[in-house]
Protein backbone atom coordinates (compact mmCIF):
# COMPACT_ATOMS: atom_id res chain seq x y z
CA UNK A 1 0.00 0.00 0.00
CA UNK A 2 1.28 3.51 -0.74
CA UNK A 3 0.47 4.61 2.82
CA UNK A 4 2.77 1.99 4.30
CA UNK A 5 5.48 3.02 1.88
CA UNK A 6 5.20 6.67 2.96
CA UNK A 7 5.32 5.77 6.65
CA UNK A 8 8.39 3.66 5.94
CA UNK A 9 9.90 6.65 4.13
CA UNK A 10 9.17 8.93 7.11
CA UNK A 11 10.76 6.48 9.56
CA UNK A 12 13.84 6.04 7.41
CA UNK A 13 14.19 9.81 7.01
CA UNK A 14 13.97 10.27 10.79
CA UNK A 15 16.66 7.65 11.31
CA UNK A 16 18.82 9.37 8.72
CA UNK A 17 18.37 12.78 10.39
CA UNK A 18 19.18 11.38 13.83
CA UNK A 19 22.23 9.63 12.39
CA UNK A 20 23.41 12.87 10.82
CA UNK A 21 22.75 14.88 13.98
CA UNK A 22 24.70 12.37 16.10
CA UNK A 23 27.84 13.04 14.07
CA UNK A 24 27.70 16.85 14.32
CA UNK A 25 29.72 18.73 16.92
CA UNK A 26 26.63 20.12 18.61
CA UNK A 27 26.87 23.27 20.62
CA UNK A 28 30.39 24.01 19.37
CA UNK A 29 29.56 24.65 15.75
CA UNK A 30 32.53 25.84 13.72
CA UNK A 31 31.69 29.26 12.31
CA UNK A 32 33.39 30.21 9.06
CA UNK A 33 31.30 32.95 7.54
CA UNK A 34 29.60 33.73 10.83
CA UNK A 35 32.82 34.61 12.67
CA UNK A 36 33.93 36.95 9.90
CA UNK A 37 30.54 38.66 9.86
CA UNK A 38 30.54 39.04 13.65
CA UNK A 39 33.93 40.74 13.50
CA UNK A 40 33.22 43.03 10.57
CA UNK A 41 29.50 43.81 10.79
CA UNK A 42 29.46 46.46 13.55
CA UNK A 43 32.08 48.62 11.83
CA UNK A 44 30.79 48.03 8.30
CA UNK A 45 27.06 48.59 8.82
CA UNK A 46 26.83 50.34 12.19
CA UNK A 47 23.96 48.09 13.26
CA UNK A 48 23.92 46.69 16.78
CA UNK A 49 21.74 43.76 15.71
CA UNK A 50 24.00 41.62 13.58
CA UNK A 51 21.14 39.52 12.21
CA UNK A 52 19.73 42.74 10.77
CA UNK A 53 23.01 43.56 9.07
CA UNK A 54 23.06 40.04 7.58
CA UNK A 55 19.46 40.30 6.38
CA UNK A 56 19.62 43.80 4.95
CA UNK A 57 23.25 44.45 4.08
CA UNK A 58 25.09 41.20 3.37
CA UNK A 59 22.05 39.40 1.97
CA UNK A 60 20.01 42.40 0.82
CA UNK A 61 19.20 40.96 -2.59
CA UNK A 62 17.91 37.77 -0.92
CA UNK A 63 15.55 39.91 1.15
CA UNK A 64 14.34 41.60 -2.02
CA UNK A 65 13.64 38.13 -3.47
CA UNK A 66 11.86 37.16 -0.27
CA UNK A 67 9.64 40.23 -0.56
CA UNK A 68 8.94 39.26 -4.16
CA UNK A 69 7.86 35.77 -3.05
CA UNK A 70 5.58 37.22 -0.39
CA UNK A 71 4.17 39.65 -2.95
CA UNK A 72 3.54 36.80 -5.42
CA UNK A 73 1.82 34.69 -2.75
CA UNK A 74 -0.41 37.59 -1.66
CA UNK A 75 -1.27 38.48 -5.26
CA UNK A 76 -2.11 34.91 -6.26
CA UNK A 77 -4.18 34.37 -3.11
CA UNK A 78 -6.11 37.55 -3.94
CA UNK A 79 -6.55 36.33 -7.51
CA UNK A 80 -7.78 32.90 -6.38
CA UNK A 81 -10.15 34.37 -3.81
CA UNK A 82 -11.44 37.22 -5.97
CA UNK A 83 -15.25 37.01 -6.08
CA UNK A 84 -16.39 35.49 -9.34
CA UNK A 85 -19.06 37.17 -11.49
CA UNK A 86 -21.82 34.88 -10.23
CA UNK A 87 -20.90 34.91 -6.57
CA UNK A 88 -20.26 38.66 -6.46
CA UNK A 89 -23.89 39.71 -6.10
CA UNK A 90 -24.60 37.21 -3.35
CA UNK A 91 -21.61 38.29 -1.33
CA UNK A 92 -22.63 41.93 -1.51
CA UNK A 93 -26.24 41.16 -0.61
CA UNK A 94 -25.27 39.25 2.51
CA UNK A 95 -25.36 41.66 5.46
CA UNK A 96 -22.31 41.67 7.72
CA UNK A 97 -23.15 42.22 11.34
CA UNK A 98 -20.78 43.91 13.71
CA UNK A 99 -19.25 41.78 16.41
CA UNK A 100 -20.37 42.17 20.02
CA UNK A 101 -19.64 45.08 22.31
CA UNK A 102 -16.73 43.34 24.03
CA UNK A 103 -14.89 42.63 20.80
CA UNK A 104 -15.55 46.13 19.41
CA UNK A 105 -14.37 47.90 22.57
CA UNK A 106 -11.39 45.56 22.83
CA UNK A 107 -10.37 46.21 19.24
CA UNK A 108 -10.65 49.99 19.72
CA UNK A 109 -8.38 49.65 22.73
CA UNK A 110 -5.93 47.31 21.02
CA UNK A 111 -5.63 49.14 17.70
CA UNK A 112 -3.40 52.07 18.81
CA UNK A 113 -1.38 49.79 21.11
CA UNK A 114 -0.71 47.29 18.34
CA UNK A 115 0.17 50.09 15.93
CA UNK A 116 2.70 51.63 18.31
CA UNK A 117 4.21 48.25 19.22
CA UNK A 118 4.44 47.36 15.54
CA UNK A 119 6.18 50.60 14.58
CA UNK A 120 8.46 50.30 17.63
CA UNK A 121 9.56 46.81 16.54
CA UNK A 122 10.05 47.98 12.95
CA UNK A 123 12.06 51.08 13.83
CA UNK A 124 14.25 49.36 16.44
CA UNK A 125 15.09 46.49 14.12
CA UNK A 126 18.75 47.50 13.97
CA UNK A 127 19.08 47.73 17.77
CA UNK A 128 16.94 45.03 19.37
CA UNK A 129 15.51 41.67 18.33
CA UNK A 130 12.82 42.28 15.77
CA UNK A 131 12.65 44.19 12.54
CA UNK A 132 10.52 44.77 9.50
CA UNK A 133 9.07 41.30 9.12
CA UNK A 134 8.15 40.83 12.76
CA UNK A 135 6.82 44.37 13.19
CA UNK A 136 4.96 44.14 9.90
CA UNK A 137 3.05 41.12 11.18
CA UNK A 138 2.06 43.08 14.31
CA UNK A 139 0.87 45.98 12.11
CA UNK A 140 -1.19 43.55 10.02
CA UNK A 141 -2.68 42.13 13.22
CA UNK A 142 -3.73 45.64 14.29
CA UNK A 143 -5.74 46.13 11.11
CA UNK A 144 -7.11 42.60 11.16
CA UNK A 145 -8.44 42.91 14.72
CA UNK A 146 -10.43 46.00 13.77
CA UNK A 147 -11.60 44.21 10.63
CA UNK A 148 -12.85 41.26 12.69
CA UNK A 149 -14.70 43.55 15.08
CA UNK A 150 -16.38 45.56 12.29
CA UNK A 151 -16.65 43.40 9.17
CA UNK A 152 -18.81 46.02 7.45
CA UNK A 153 -16.05 48.63 7.55
CA UNK A 154 -13.50 47.02 5.30
CA UNK A 155 -10.01 48.35 4.79
CA UNK A 156 -9.80 49.86 1.33
CA UNK A 157 -8.02 47.57 -1.07
CA UNK A 158 -6.73 50.52 -3.08
CA UNK A 159 -5.03 51.99 -0.03
CA UNK A 160 -3.44 48.65 0.87
CA UNK A 161 -2.13 48.15 -2.65
CA UNK A 162 -0.82 51.73 -2.72
CA UNK A 163 1.11 51.35 0.56
CA UNK A 164 2.48 48.01 -0.61
CA UNK A 165 3.60 49.37 -3.97
CA UNK A 166 5.18 52.50 -2.49
CA UNK A 167 7.05 50.50 0.17
CA UNK A 168 8.35 48.06 -2.42
CA UNK A 169 9.41 50.94 -4.65
CA UNK A 170 11.15 52.60 -1.69
CA UNK A 171 13.14 49.42 -0.97
CA UNK A 172 14.32 49.20 -4.58
CA UNK A 173 14.85 52.97 -4.69
CA UNK A 174 17.24 52.87 -1.70
CA UNK A 175 19.09 50.04 -3.41
CA UNK A 176 19.33 52.03 -6.65
CA UNK A 177 20.48 55.12 -4.76
CA UNK A 178 23.39 53.09 -3.39
CA UNK A 179 24.10 51.85 -6.90
CA UNK A 180 24.20 55.34 -8.38
CA UNK A 181 26.17 56.62 -5.41
CA UNK A 182 29.08 54.52 -6.56
CA UNK A 183 28.50 51.39 -4.50
CA UNK A 184 26.80 48.06 -5.14
CA UNK A 185 23.04 47.49 -5.30
CA UNK A 186 21.52 47.68 -1.79
CA UNK A 187 24.87 48.53 -0.23
CA UNK A 188 24.27 50.45 3.02
CA UNK A 189 24.52 54.19 2.42
CA UNK A 190 24.15 57.30 4.59
CA UNK A 191 25.98 58.09 7.81
CA UNK A 192 26.49 55.12 10.14
CA UNK A 193 26.16 57.23 13.27
CA UNK A 194 26.90 55.94 16.76
CA UNK A 195 26.44 52.24 17.41
CA UNK A 196 23.31 51.68 19.50
CA UNK A 197 21.58 55.00 18.77
CA UNK A 198 18.11 55.04 17.23
CA UNK A 199 19.32 57.13 14.29
CA UNK A 200 22.26 55.05 13.20
CA UNK A 201 23.23 52.27 10.80
CA UNK A 202 22.68 54.43 7.73
CA UNK A 203 19.96 53.22 5.40
CA UNK A 204 19.16 49.97 7.26
CA UNK A 205 16.28 51.41 9.38
CA UNK A 206 14.80 52.97 6.24
CA UNK A 207 14.98 49.61 4.46
CA UNK A 208 13.37 47.89 7.44
CA UNK A 209 10.63 50.53 7.54
CA UNK A 210 9.87 49.79 3.88
CA UNK A 211 9.89 46.05 4.62
CA UNK A 212 7.60 46.52 7.62
CA UNK A 213 5.04 48.59 5.70
CA UNK A 214 5.11 46.18 2.79
CA UNK A 215 4.72 43.06 4.96
CA UNK A 216 1.98 44.72 7.01
CA UNK A 217 0.03 45.80 3.93
CA UNK A 218 0.43 42.44 2.23
CA UNK A 219 -0.62 40.38 5.24
CA UNK A 220 -3.60 42.58 6.10
CA UNK A 221 -4.76 42.40 2.48
CA UNK A 222 -4.28 38.64 2.52
CA UNK A 223 -6.20 38.23 5.79
CA UNK A 224 -9.00 40.47 4.55
CA UNK A 225 -9.25 38.31 1.40
CA UNK A 226 -9.33 35.13 3.47
CA UNK A 227 -11.99 36.52 5.80
CA UNK A 228 -14.30 37.52 2.96
CA UNK B 1 25.77 6.99 28.18
CA UNK B 2 25.60 10.61 29.27
CA UNK B 3 22.35 11.98 30.66
CA UNK B 4 20.40 13.75 27.90
CA UNK B 5 21.55 17.35 27.72
CA UNK B 6 19.53 20.33 26.53
CA UNK B 7 20.73 20.48 22.97
CA UNK B 8 20.15 16.80 22.19
CA UNK B 9 16.60 17.20 23.50
CA UNK B 10 16.15 20.23 21.23
CA UNK B 11 17.64 18.41 18.22
CA UNK B 12 15.47 15.38 18.85
CA UNK B 13 12.47 17.70 19.17
CA UNK B 14 13.24 19.29 15.81
CA UNK B 15 13.68 15.90 14.15
CA UNK B 16 10.51 14.71 15.85
CA UNK B 17 8.53 17.66 14.48
CA UNK B 18 9.82 16.91 10.96
CA UNK B 19 8.87 13.24 11.41
CA UNK B 20 5.39 14.09 12.72
CA UNK B 21 4.88 16.38 9.74
CA UNK B 22 6.09 13.76 7.26
CA UNK B 23 3.86 11.05 8.74
CA UNK B 24 0.94 13.49 8.83
CA UNK B 25 1.43 14.34 5.17
CA UNK B 26 1.62 10.62 4.35
CA UNK B 27 -1.47 9.42 6.20
CA UNK B 28 -3.87 12.38 6.20
CA UNK B 29 -6.76 12.23 3.76
CA UNK B 30 -8.05 15.71 4.57
CA UNK B 31 -6.38 18.52 2.66
CA UNK B 32 -6.38 21.01 5.55
CA UNK B 33 -4.63 18.45 7.77
CA UNK B 34 -2.08 18.05 5.02
CA UNK B 35 -1.35 21.79 5.11
CA UNK B 36 -1.10 21.67 8.92
CA UNK B 37 1.33 18.73 8.70
CA UNK B 38 3.42 20.75 6.27
CA UNK B 39 3.47 23.64 8.76
CA UNK B 40 4.61 21.30 11.57
CA UNK B 41 7.39 19.85 9.41
CA UNK B 42 8.46 23.38 8.52
CA UNK B 43 8.63 24.37 12.20
CA UNK B 44 10.89 21.39 12.85
CA UNK B 45 13.13 22.28 9.92
CA UNK B 46 13.42 25.88 11.15
CA UNK B 47 14.29 24.68 14.66
CA UNK B 48 17.02 22.43 13.24
CA UNK B 49 18.40 25.33 11.18
CA UNK B 50 18.61 27.65 14.18
CA UNK B 51 20.25 24.89 16.24
CA UNK B 52 22.86 24.49 13.50
CA UNK B 53 24.29 27.88 14.50
CA UNK B 54 24.01 27.38 18.26
CA UNK B 55 27.02 27.55 20.55
CA UNK B 56 27.19 26.73 24.22
CA UNK B 57 29.30 29.63 25.31
CA UNK B 58 27.66 32.37 23.24
CA UNK B 59 24.97 35.03 23.48
CA UNK B 60 22.50 36.38 20.92
CA UNK B 61 24.22 38.29 18.09
CA UNK B 62 23.21 41.75 19.30
CA UNK B 63 25.78 44.20 20.57
CA UNK B 64 24.72 45.62 23.90
CA UNK B 65 26.57 48.54 25.39
CA UNK B 66 30.20 49.23 24.67
CA UNK B 67 31.15 46.32 22.48
CA UNK B 68 31.57 42.62 22.05
CA UNK B 69 33.03 40.98 25.12
CA UNK B 70 31.31 37.62 24.90
CA UNK B 71 31.32 35.29 21.90
CA UNK B 72 28.09 35.30 19.93
CA UNK B 73 26.16 32.64 18.07
CA UNK B 74 26.28 32.38 14.29
CA UNK B 75 23.96 35.05 12.81
CA UNK B 76 23.70 33.51 9.33
CA UNK B 77 21.31 30.62 10.19
CA UNK B 78 19.09 33.06 12.09
CA UNK B 79 18.80 35.30 9.04
CA UNK B 80 18.07 32.25 6.88
CA UNK B 81 15.31 31.11 9.23
CA UNK B 82 13.80 34.60 9.16
CA UNK B 83 13.50 34.19 5.39
CA UNK B 84 12.17 30.65 5.72
CA UNK B 85 9.43 31.65 8.18
CA UNK B 86 8.19 34.46 5.94
CA UNK B 87 8.12 32.22 2.87
CA UNK B 88 6.33 29.55 4.91
CA UNK B 89 3.60 32.07 5.78
CA UNK B 90 3.21 32.87 2.08
CA UNK B 91 2.98 29.19 1.12
CA UNK B 92 0.41 28.44 3.82
CA UNK B 93 -1.74 31.45 2.94
CA UNK B 94 -1.73 30.43 -0.72
CA UNK B 95 -2.58 26.81 0.17
CA UNK B 96 -5.47 27.85 2.40
CA UNK B 97 -6.77 30.20 -0.31
CA UNK B 98 -6.77 27.30 -2.78
CA UNK B 99 -8.48 25.04 -0.23
CA UNK B 100 -11.29 27.59 0.20
CA UNK B 101 -11.87 27.47 -3.55
CA UNK B 102 -11.77 23.65 -3.63
CA UNK B 103 -14.31 23.48 -0.79
CA UNK B 104 -16.58 25.91 -2.65
CA UNK B 105 -16.32 23.98 -5.92
CA UNK B 106 -16.63 20.39 -4.68
CA UNK B 107 -18.02 20.63 -1.15
CA UNK B 108 -15.39 18.33 0.29
CA UNK B 109 -11.71 18.33 1.20
CA UNK B 110 -11.28 14.54 1.36
CA UNK B 111 -8.61 13.49 -1.13
CA UNK B 112 -10.33 10.26 -2.24
CA UNK B 113 -13.74 11.88 -2.76
CA UNK B 114 -12.06 14.75 -4.59
CA UNK B 115 -10.22 12.30 -6.86
CA UNK B 116 -13.47 10.62 -7.91
CA UNK B 117 -15.25 13.94 -8.39
CA UNK B 118 -12.45 15.43 -10.47
CA UNK B 119 -12.12 12.28 -12.60
CA UNK B 120 -15.85 12.28 -13.32
CA UNK B 121 -15.73 15.96 -14.19
CA UNK B 122 -12.78 15.54 -16.58
CA UNK B 123 -14.35 12.50 -18.25
CA UNK B 124 -17.69 14.27 -18.52
CA UNK B 125 -16.04 17.24 -20.20
CA UNK B 126 -14.20 14.94 -22.60
CA UNK B 127 -17.35 12.92 -23.31
CA UNK B 128 -15.99 9.52 -22.29
CA UNK B 129 -17.07 7.06 -19.64
CA UNK B 130 -15.44 7.51 -16.24
CA UNK B 131 -12.62 5.04 -15.64
CA UNK B 132 -13.38 2.04 -13.50
CA UNK B 133 -11.07 0.92 -10.77
CA UNK B 134 -8.53 -1.64 -11.88
CA UNK B 135 -9.36 -3.61 -8.75
CA UNK B 136 -13.10 -3.75 -9.37
CA UNK B 137 -14.38 -7.23 -10.28
CA UNK B 138 -14.84 -7.93 -13.98
CA UNK B 139 -12.49 -5.20 -15.26
CA UNK B 140 -9.60 -5.82 -17.59
CA UNK B 141 -6.39 -5.90 -15.64
CA UNK B 142 -3.84 -3.26 -16.71
CA UNK B 143 -0.82 -5.48 -16.19
CA UNK B 144 0.43 -7.89 -18.90
CA UNK B 145 -1.80 -10.90 -19.46
CA UNK B 146 -0.10 -14.26 -18.75
CA UNK B 147 0.99 -16.25 -21.80
CA UNK B 148 -1.51 -19.08 -21.27
CA UNK B 149 -4.58 -16.85 -21.42
CA UNK B 150 -3.17 -14.90 -24.37
CA UNK B 151 -2.98 -18.09 -26.46
CA UNK B 152 -6.58 -19.00 -25.72
CA UNK B 153 -7.77 -15.51 -26.66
Amino acid sequence: MPKHASILFATRMTTLLIGLAAQLPLGMTPMGVGQAILERAPSETGSANIVTSVVLAYRGIDTLGELAILFAAATVAGLVLAPSIHAGNEAKARPRDDAGLVLRAGSDLLFPLLLSVGFYIVLHGHLTPGGGFQGGVVLAAAFFVSFLARPARQPSHVGIVLIEALAGAAFIGIGLAALFGGGAFLQPVLDKGTLGQLVSAGSLPLLYLAVGLKVGAELSGLLAHLAE
Amino acid sequence: MNPPDLISILILGGIGLVAIGAVGMAVSRHLLRLVLALAIAEAGANLLLVLAGYRWDAVAPILAGAGATQPMVDPVPQALVLTAIVIGVGVQALAVALLIRVKEAYGTLDIRELKTLVEHEICGAAGIAPPESANAPGTRQPYPVPAASRESA
